[in-house]
């Protein structure tokens, strides 16, 4: 355990490289400016700045894309309370309270709220993971293929039990992505599947172009449903409002803590930081003494799903880079990268490449400081792009969109298949089928198909493989009672129930 | 969740739209059985044949499509899925978007990105002609230099490209 730490300050010796903490400004900023514009999403962002990284050192390039992500977490928030815009799905939660309380004339209390709660969020899952990844890394060495697929089947799982979506809808959007996974060239007989003879399909859909379109473009068509325009309140930060803010904040430390902790857990368990809002911001409305009040402008309203956004959106960070399985579609698009770059994310990883990752983890702590005193010092200025007028702003985010697209694999199609997806994103946003399923499967798919059929070759086809020992059961079991959840606490319910009725 | 303030106007209904959506799945999961049974499906001497786990995940998919096909039809008759009015404005997005990515292939990057600026601007926003040349013209430029020079990342370019030479 002690050497983590030392691996740790040689980590920070990496990251406090001038070059590395200029891109963490320069992510942070991008990524803020992202995640303020609605249309384009944390997800999106990483996903269209990735092949820019190209020429970049692994290490540096990943703390580009984190830094771009964390960014991304803290413009959600800006657009969710001042223009009750959520610019990500997890700020979703946000604009409940966040917005009435700029209403109220309290813009500069609930910004101050929500990005102190997102730093501390953050900042505890990076805690936790310095203290338990490698813990996590040694652990997975005894993973086989069957376990592997087990802990993909736990993620997938997860996802059908936790969401609030109706489970078949979440299979179906999960099964669509994986059978999009499966298009083009199959690695183990070398056939290809599914491409009816087209060129085209040869390389399969990559996941960037379905996030870019999903995300991106759909994200842009749900906005006109609400017209040509955002209307905002204006925000001035005032240090002595965030002075202020502060000094109440401690009063709120046992939802800050809970919600961590649910935040940590959703991240890790592949639920990822929306779910993990919702059901803070839930919990709290139900514990706190002012719960009646939530959703008229209660601070402790922003501060719950933002801790718990941040907690689960970093801790994402930690079932990737352990396990290979990330825990939020923004963690999928860095595996990707990862797995461009040649990095096998996994126990491996911590051992071959350990220098990269503790340089991350460490990028990770100093990313963190740095979003929040960038944050906090350039909030007016990132609320005056939203007054550009939609018409201006609109069709750049389009050609981001599709410069983005087209750079992942120097294809036209792909730009084409952006829009398609981009339709998709919108329709099945609309009918309640939930993307990031889809998204997870389709980064997912060829490797949990791999193990799948790798497990089954070793048992000669017999199922049995998955319960053959004490770690692949147990894992298989969690996922199975994460998947049934929805049948188990309407089960429970009932017999608690009995005569009692639900407030 | 806020309702927007307007009153409740006509357009198709979300009963439909899940119904569409379901039926829609339903012969997407069709599509990729078929796509299974091309390659094989089944278990040959070496394993699980290419279209072993796809086949599965059709098979899924038709089940829960038709889950949510029964679960549509049991829908709200009364909701809407968008007034015609929002379709409207999504589609103001839409059309230019898909004549935008139609012209990428033979055109380039560049030129459509100067039109659609334009159009978005002029047609949609009703900003004068200097401003509206000024970004469309500006904001391609800006990724050219961005891209082409500094990044190195090739764009696709199209006639007009190759006439000025760039």
């Amino acid at each position: 355990m002690f050497e983590n730490f030392v691996n740790l300050y040689h980590g920070f010796g990496i990251a406090a490289d001038p070059f590395n903490i200029l891109l963490m400004v320069v992510g942070i900023l991008l990524g803020v400016i992202i995640g303020v514009l609605p249309g384009l999403g944390g997800a999106n962002g990483v996903a269209i700045l990735l092949p820019l990284t190209f020429s970049m050192s692994p290490t540096s390039a990943i703390i580009l894309l984190t830094c771009i992500y964390w960014g991304a977490l803290f413009g959600g928030a800006i657009t969710s309370v001042l223009f009750n815009i959520p610019g990500e799905p997890w700020s979703v939660a946000t604009t409940f309270d966040g917005h009435p309380m700029a209403r109220n004339g309290q813009a500069g209390e609930a910004l101050t709220a929500a990005f102190t709660s997102s730093f501390v969020g953050a900042f505890v899952a990076i805690i936790m993971i310095t203290l338990i990844a490698p813990l996590v890394a040694q652990f997975a060495l005894q993973f086989g293929p069957a376990e592997k697929f087990a802990v993909y089947f736990l993620a997938f799982a997860s996802f059908v039990g936790m969401s609030k979506e109706p489970p078949a809808k979440t299979v179906v959007s999960m099964m669509i992505g994986f059978a999009l996974a499966a298009v083009g060239l199959d690695m183990v007989t070398g056939q290809l599947r599914l491409t009816f003879g087209s060129e085209e399909l040869l390389n399969g859909f990559d996941f960037l172009i379905a996030v870019i379109g999903l995300f991106g473009i759909g994200e842009i068509l749900l906005t006109m449903e609400e017209g040509l325009e955002f209307r905002g309140k204006a925000a001035k930060i005032d240090p002595k409002i965030v002075w202020k803010t502060w000094k109440t904040l401690p009063k709120y430390w046992a939802t800050s803590l809970r919600s961590c902790v649910i935040g940590c857990w959703m991240g890790i368990t592949p639920a990822g930081a929306t779910p993990a809002s919702f059901m803070a911001y839930g919990v709290a409305k139900r514990v706190s003494k002012n719960g009646k009040n939530f959703g008229n402008g209660e601070i402790e309203g922003v501060i719950a799903p933002e801790t718990a956004a941040h907690a689960a959106g970093t801790s994402a960070m930690l079932p990737m880079l352990a396990l290979g399985v990330p825990g939020s579609p923004t963690a999928a698009v860095l595996l990707g990268g990862l797995l461009i770059w040649g990095l096998q994310p996994g126990p491996m990883l911590f051992v071959e490449q350990s220098e990269f990752v503790w340089g991350l983890i460490a990028s990770m702590y100093l990313g963190n400081i740095v979003g929040l005193i960038l944050v906090l010092t350039t909030v007016p200025l990132f609320a005056s792009i939203l007054r550009i007028p939609f018409s201006i702003i609109a069709p750049v985010i389009l050609v981001i969109c599709a410069i983005g697209a087209y750079t992942v694999n120097n294809n036209t199609f792909d730009v084409i298949m952006m829009l398609v997806f981009g339709v998709l994103g919108y329709v099945l946003k609309k009918t309640n089928y939930p993307l990031a399923p889809l998204v997870l499967a389709i980064v997912l798919g060829d490797s949990a198909e791999e193990a799948f059929r790798q497990s089954l070759l070793s048992s000669g086809g017999s199922l049995g493989i998955f319960f053959s020992n004490g770690l692949v059961s147990s894992i298989m079991a969690i996922g199975l009672i994460a998947g049934i959840w929805p049948v188990i606490s309407f089960l429970i319910a009932k017999v608690r129930g009995g005569t009692a009725q639900t407030a | 969740m806020h309702e927007a303030p307007h009153v409740a106007g006509s357009g198709p209904t979300q009963r439909y739209a899940e119904i569409g959506v379901a039926i829609a799945t339903l012969l997407f999961g069709l599509i990729v059985v078929y796509g299974s049974v091309l390659v094989g499906f089944g278990w040959s001497s070496d394993g699980p044949q290419a279209g072993f786990f796809p086949f599965y995940v059709g098979v899924i998919i038709i089940g829960c499509s038709i889950i949510n096909l029964v679960q549509g039809l049991r829908e709200n008759p009364e909701k809407l899925f968008s007034e015609w009015g929002q379709l409207g404005q999504v589609l103001k997005v839409l059309i230019p978007t898909t004549i935008y990515v139609a012209l990428v292939p033979p055109l380039g990057i560049y030129v459509p990105s100067v039109i659609l600026i334009t159009v978005f601007m002029k047609w949609l926003g009703k900003y004068s002609w200097p401003l509206t040349l000024a970004v469309a013209f500006g904001v391609p430029a800006f990724f050219y230099a961005a891209l082409e020079r500094w990044f190195m990342i090739p764009l696709p370019k199209g006639p007009v490209e190759a006439l000025l030479g760039l």
